[in-house]
């Protein structure tokens, strides 16, 4: 064979051997690592293993399904929380039949994750038959939306419009009315578990959003006292914990309100969340504000559109485009710092835990199962959404800008 | 009367006429759409909405004040607390005033934020160190911490360190005896470890003096060795003073400034030794093991910011490893973690906030207490956010400071 | 600019919806979210500044005006600690203090369901008064000096209590002596925490405490071992006890530190609404002296005893109309909840809900007890 017949191709693939070879034993100590890693995960996985299916009971889990989802909401009224799941799940496969890509992974995932909860092998007594088919009716749901979102003639941009009318149908439908036979009030003292964890989230990001963005304008702006404004409240939003912030909604402020202004305890803590979120989103909105390039702006002006019409045709549309990765990140930390709601005593998830932990004098010291349930929870929640994101993100280019 | 100041008044009108706003002299933009006019408007508009709203505020407060039996001033700050804390950094007794109790408090702050940042920024140092190997198991591991870790919501890492981990640790009588002796248990961490006795203040000056002189030493020399190409042996040296002096000041100062105390199982605890209670430990391990994976995070992008060819060019001037590292490598990253790793470390103080919720009595668990029990909500308030905001403040002062520094060695 | 503003403004009332939305029953949350709204961006300012123009403050409502009108007498309660108030297996709250929240509801509305339960903390007690968030506070609370003057009013002690301390039983303690240098859980923001405090001091011992804000925090910790013993109310410490995975090994020490008077208390300024709930109070115990309960009160109508068929509202009156209530409003709180002795036996008699508990100091004065109400005339 000669040299000029040489046909250079990409690199071979590595064999096994060179791979461990490579990554695993490339020097002395690289091996020695290797071997204390082995022996670390051999070690960790029995005993967890063994923790998990032999030592642990999962029993205050296990019986308190219902208290950890949706809290102490009325069992009658139940069906409405029901409701706003078929709602998501139609929603979700609509919105992946129409965009396709991860969104449509998206909602296969959460299709089969309610398909597996049906079928979780737990006593009809925790789980009983008729909540298995209403979660399986979840995948029907999904794959009805499928269908409409494939078919049907939907421009893209309703589907947001659609989810944010869903989300407001979802608090009314949560709180009911007063004086309305089908839909009778639920207070909100009475919402709990997840499903008060992710209103609270909900809540929080959309209404910071606006907020956020007037925030970042306003800081960004030439007139000094609006500016001064915005960074002062910025600046001590995030200067103080997030629990200092709930502590002062829900105590300090009602000493303050005229008498006939009540403030019920949940929406205290929706509005000391929006404030927190408000003050993070206009940092992120800021960011994203300050990526926009000069000429964009001599662009548009040129064009002769005004200061106002700059800002919201050309830049605030590049700014958010741009910060969506910073906003999901940050819905994802809000959501993880509902649990602080505990410390004004409302039941999202974690104050379900304990209170199932004080519920029965037999489970005293089931802390371990409780919590490490709660988290994985969490978990599956957080690392889901912020895998989405870094998925959507590399397909459309962003961050890379 | 006089006609003189009417007359000389007259020609100043007319140039203030001129030099008055321009939308007053100028025809053809209206006024609604003079930018100059909105701006204007805009700015008055906000600023009386600011005195209304802080006008509204302050009248509320006054109104409910009087109407509610709320307390707004400080006085109370002098009277006796009259209730227990659980730990404390300095001597506490319930007859102690309110105001040396959330002293006590932000003390208690203090310490775990410290000792948090220290131990974050070394476990998050050799998390990412780990990430960043070369070795595809430690990388992965490395990897799936920080996945975790940063995944779950610190108050259940906190939940699952205090009510699942500590607190079921065995009671003391069975408590799980290390070397040292170290003893573990459900009262928390007793360790044989030093005390000070009289003569430690004499002798913690020699300390100081030690560092001091070590510091300007080191300094000197290398200076010199810089100047002049002679080998001084800086770091040598600065060591040499920085263990030479205490070790004559211990002789100095006659009896021992220290003694070994040993914990002792008593009627209901251990006594003597150093003591850690489980609420400090549980929150200063949840602080610590939560933060250090967003430091990871930090410093392996720090690192990888590095580009590859400074490292080469290096190597190519013929620098050792450990002076790559440490004259090349670390410098220029450091441009890119310290802001980031300024804001983890005011988040590790805030978030040392959540102890309120596993009775270690930090400054918000204090002040809450204080609020109960004097009934005073909103002074005391007002503080705990007021030493929040300064301490966040201070912290991004004090490293901003050191940033700008960084920052100008290298442009 | 001015379609700028329109967009700011159309921004604010979205955020202003999306919060009224979220309450759709709150009376009026936009004038609150307003003023917040124009803090942060003060060009939303056309919005934000007409609502509290719109919305005066008027006069204090009547509570009980505000009470009919909403429906539901609202009471801030205990929702962890069996016997007084806690939640039952369907999530029901239930126990002597609500049982008197329930009693009130019967009262105003003749149903003892026309009652909204609103968990609040030992440290959310004043402040819930103070701003009249709830209508009563039958949370297990002490009646102080200090807090009848800073928080509302106290109606009539509805149990006589004294603070205890628990210890496990093989530890062989018997006085507070032999507690000195001990852990001690307590809960904070208590008058306990400091009467604990004061106890150790006057006797020159010395004690170690842990607190915790959450009351279930702290009898975790105790049962699992974090401390030596806990301090409570007596009645509070046999409650939690009856809860344990083993109560007989623990024992309530025979020593008493304080005395605490457990009092339902009602926002201050409201006189109708004060009486209304001492007189429901009175109604109880007058009740059990009577002789009156939820089973036989059809047939006391017709009672030849003139008190009972005063309190009934067969005959006379002992001030019904001034409280605002209808005149038999007795016997539907009767029918509700039974007298002050069945709702003691309900839930800490024999065969009580939660535990047994000897009556003593809170047996009827007729009985050699302190409870004791004024007549109904």
């Amino acid at each position: 064979m000669s040299v000029g017949e040489t046909v250079i191709g990409p690199p071979a693939r590595p064999t096994p051997a060179q791979w461990v070879r490579k990554n695993l034993f490339s020097s002395p100590f690289n091996s020695a690592l290797t071997v204390i890693s082995v022996l670390v995960i051999v070690l960790a996985a029995r005993g967890i293993g063994r923790w998990v299916f032999v030592t642990a009971d999962w029993s205050p889990v296990v019986q308190s399904l219902r208290l950890f989802a949706v809290g102490p909401y009325p069992a009658e009224q139940l069906w409405r929380i029901w409701f706003i799941v078929y709602m998501v799940s139609f929603l979700m496969g609509v919105s992946g039949g129409r965009f396709g890509g991860t969104v449509r992974t998206f909602a296969v995932a959460l299709a089969v994750a309610f398909g597996v909860l049906a079928v979780l092998p737990i006593s009809p007594d925790y789980l009983p038959l008729d909540t298995r088919l209403r979660l399986l009716l979840n995948p029907v749901m999904a794959v009805a939306g499928y269908v409409v979102g494939r078919r049907a003639p939907i421009q893209a941009r309703w589907l947001p419009l659609a989810w944010l009318s869903s989300f407001a149908l979802t608090i009314v439908m949560l709180g009911g009315f007063r004086n309305v036979a089908l839909l009778p009030y639920v207070e909100s003292g009475k919402w709990g578990g997840l499903t008060l964890t992710f209103l609270l989230a909900l809540v929080g990001i959309v209404a910071s959003f606006p907020i956020g963005v007037l925030l970042a304008l306003g800081r960004q702006s030439n007139l000094p006292v609006v500016k001064a404004l915005c960074i002062v409240f910025i600046e001590v939003v995030r200067g103080v914990p997030l629990v200092t912030i709930l502590f002062m909604v829900s105590i300090i402020l009602p000493l303050f309100l005229p008498d006939n202004i009540r403030i019920d305890r949940v929406l205290r803590a929706m509005l000391g969340m929006t404030l927190f979120a408000a003050a993070y989103m206009a940092e992120n909105v800021r960011g994203g504000l300050q990526s926009i390039p000069r000429g964009q702006y001599e662009a548009a002006k040129a064009l002769g559109l005004t200061g106002f019409q700059t800002t919201l045709l050309i830049v605030l549309p590049q700014a958010l485009r741009v910060v969506i990765p910073a906003i999901v990140g940050q819905f994802i930390a809000l959501f993880m710092d509902t649990t602080l709601a505990i410390i004004v005593g409302l039941l999202e998830l974690l104050a379900v835990g304990r209170a199932v932990l004080n519920s029965n004098p037999a489970w005293l010291f089931r802390d371990m199962e409780v919590y490490l349930f709660i988290a994985l929870i969490f978990w599956i929640f957080t690392f889901s959404m912020s895998f989405a994101s870094r998925r959507v993100e590399a397909a459309v280019g962003l961050g890379k800008r | 009367m006089e006609p003189a100041p009417a007359r000389s008044s007259f020609p100043p009108m007319a140039n203030t006429a001129s030099s008055l706003p321009r939308f007053l002299t100028r025809k053809g933009v209206p006024l609604w759409r003079d930018v100059e006019v909105l701006k204007w408007t805009a700015q008055i508009v906000s600023a009386a909405l600011v005195i209304w709203f802080v006008y509204f505020f302050i009248s509320n407060v006054i109104r409910a004040a009087n109407a509610r039996n709320l307390g707004l001033g400080y006085g109370f700050l002098d009277n006796a607390a009259g209730f227990p804390i659980a730990e404390s950094v300095v001597p506490y007794d319930p007859s102690r005033s309110f105001g040396y109790a959330l002293w006590v408090g932000f003390l208690n702050t203090v310490k775990v934020s410290l000792v948090g940042i220290v131990l974050a920024t070394v476990l998050g140092l050799f998390i990412a160190l780990a990430r960043l190997s070369t070795n595809w198991l430690v990388s992965n591991l490395a990897g799936i911490y920080i996945n975790i870790i940063r995944n779950v919501p610190l108050l259940v890492q906190l939940f699952i360190w205090y009510f699942a981990v500590f607190q079921k640790l065995p009671p003391v009588r069975n408590a799980i005896a290390l070397p040292g002796p170290v003893y573990l248990s459900q009262r928390g961490l007793y360790m044989t470890g030093p005390a000070p006795t009289e003569t430690f203040r004499a002798w913690l000056v020699f300390v100081v003096a030690a560092v001091v002189l070590a510091g300007v030493l080191h300094r000197l020399l290398l200076r010199y060795q810089v100047q002049t190409g002679r080998t001084t042996y800086p770091l040598l040296s600065a060591t040499a003073v920085l263990l030479g002096l205490p070790l004559i000041g211990w002789l100095a100062v006659g009896s021992p400034p220290l003694t070994i105390t040993r914990p002792v199982l008593e009627r209901f605890n251990f006594v003597g030794g150093l003591r850690l209670t489980p609420e400090f430990v549980a929150l200063l391990v949840g602080l610590v093991i939560y933060t250090s994976a967003f430091i990871a995070e930090v410093m392996r992008g720090g690192i990888l910011a590095v580009h590859k060819g400074q490292v080469e060019a290096a190597k190519a001037l013929g620098f050792s490893t450990p002076q790559t590292l440490r004259l090349i490598v670390l410098p220029l990253a450091l441009r890119v973690i310290i802001p980031p790793l300024i804001s983890q470390y005011l988040n590790l103080t805030k978030n040392s906030s959540l102890a309120v919720i596993i009775g270690y009595p930090d400054l918000f668990f204090v002040g809450r207490t204080i609020i109960n029990q004097a009934g005073q909500a909103v002074p005391v308030f007002l503080l705990i956010m007021a030493v929040y905001l300064s301490l966040s403040l201070f912290t991004s002062a004090v490293l901003n400071v050191y940033n700008r520094k960084v920052q100008l060695v290298e442009r | 600019m001015k379609a700028k503003l329109s967009f700011l403004v159309s921004t604010v009332v979205v955020v202003a919806l999306l919060a009224a939305a979220c309450a759709p029953a709150t009376p009026a949350p936009a004038p609150q979210e307003q003023p917040t709204a124009a803090q942060e961006q003060p060009a939303a300012a056309p919005a934000a500044q007409e609502q509290p123009t719109a919305a005066p403050a008027p006069a204090a409502q009547k509570i009980l005006d505000a009470v009919k009108a909403r429906g539901k007498v609202v009471c801030g309660v205990h929702t962890s600690l069996p016997g007084f108030g806690y939640l039952d297996a369907n999530g029901k709250n239930m126990g002597f203090d609500i049982d008197l929240c329930r009693a009130v509801a019967a009262a105003v509305f003749g149903s003892p369901d026309a009652a909204e339960f609103v968990p609040i903390s030992a440290a959310e007690r004043g402040p819930a008064l103070q701003t009249r968030e709830v209508d009563m506070v039958p949370r297990n609370m002490t009646w102080t000096s200090t807090r009848d003057a800073q928080w509302g009013n106290f109606t009539h002690v509805m149990f006589y209590d004294g603070q205890g301390m628990m210890v496990r039983a093989d530890s062989g303690f018997k006085t507070l002596e032999d507690l000195n240098g001990a852990t001690i859980c307590v809960t904070t923001g208590t008058t306990t925490e400091q009467n604990l405090a004061d106890a150790f001091r006057e006797r020159g011992l010395t004690f170690t405490a842990v607190t915790f804000e959450d009351t279930s925090a702290v009898y975790s910790a105790y049962e699992g071992g974090r401390c030596d013993a806990a301090t409570s109310d007596k009645s509070q410490l046999a409650a939690v006890r009856s809860g344990f995975a083993n109560p007989n090994d623990h024992v309530i020490l025979e020593i008493t530190m304080s005395k605490e008077p457990l009092a339902p208390a009602v926002p201050a300024g409201d006189d109708q609404w004060f009486d209304l709930v001492k007189t429901v109070l009175w109604v109880l115990i007058n009740a059990e002296e009577m002789g009156v309960t939820s089973q036989n009160v059809e047939e006391m109508k017709n009672s030849p005893s003139l008190p009972v068929r005063r309190m009934l509202g067969v005959e006379g009156s002992f001030g019904q109309e001034d409280l605002g209530l209808s005149k038999d409003f007795a016997v539907n709180v009767i029918k509700a909840v039974g007298n002050y002795g069945e709702i003691y036996d309900r839930y800490m008699g024999p065969n009580g809900l939660s535990f047994t508990l000897d009556r003593g100091l809170n047996n009827l004065w007729t009985n050699g007890g302190l409870i004791y109400a004024p007549p109904l005339r």
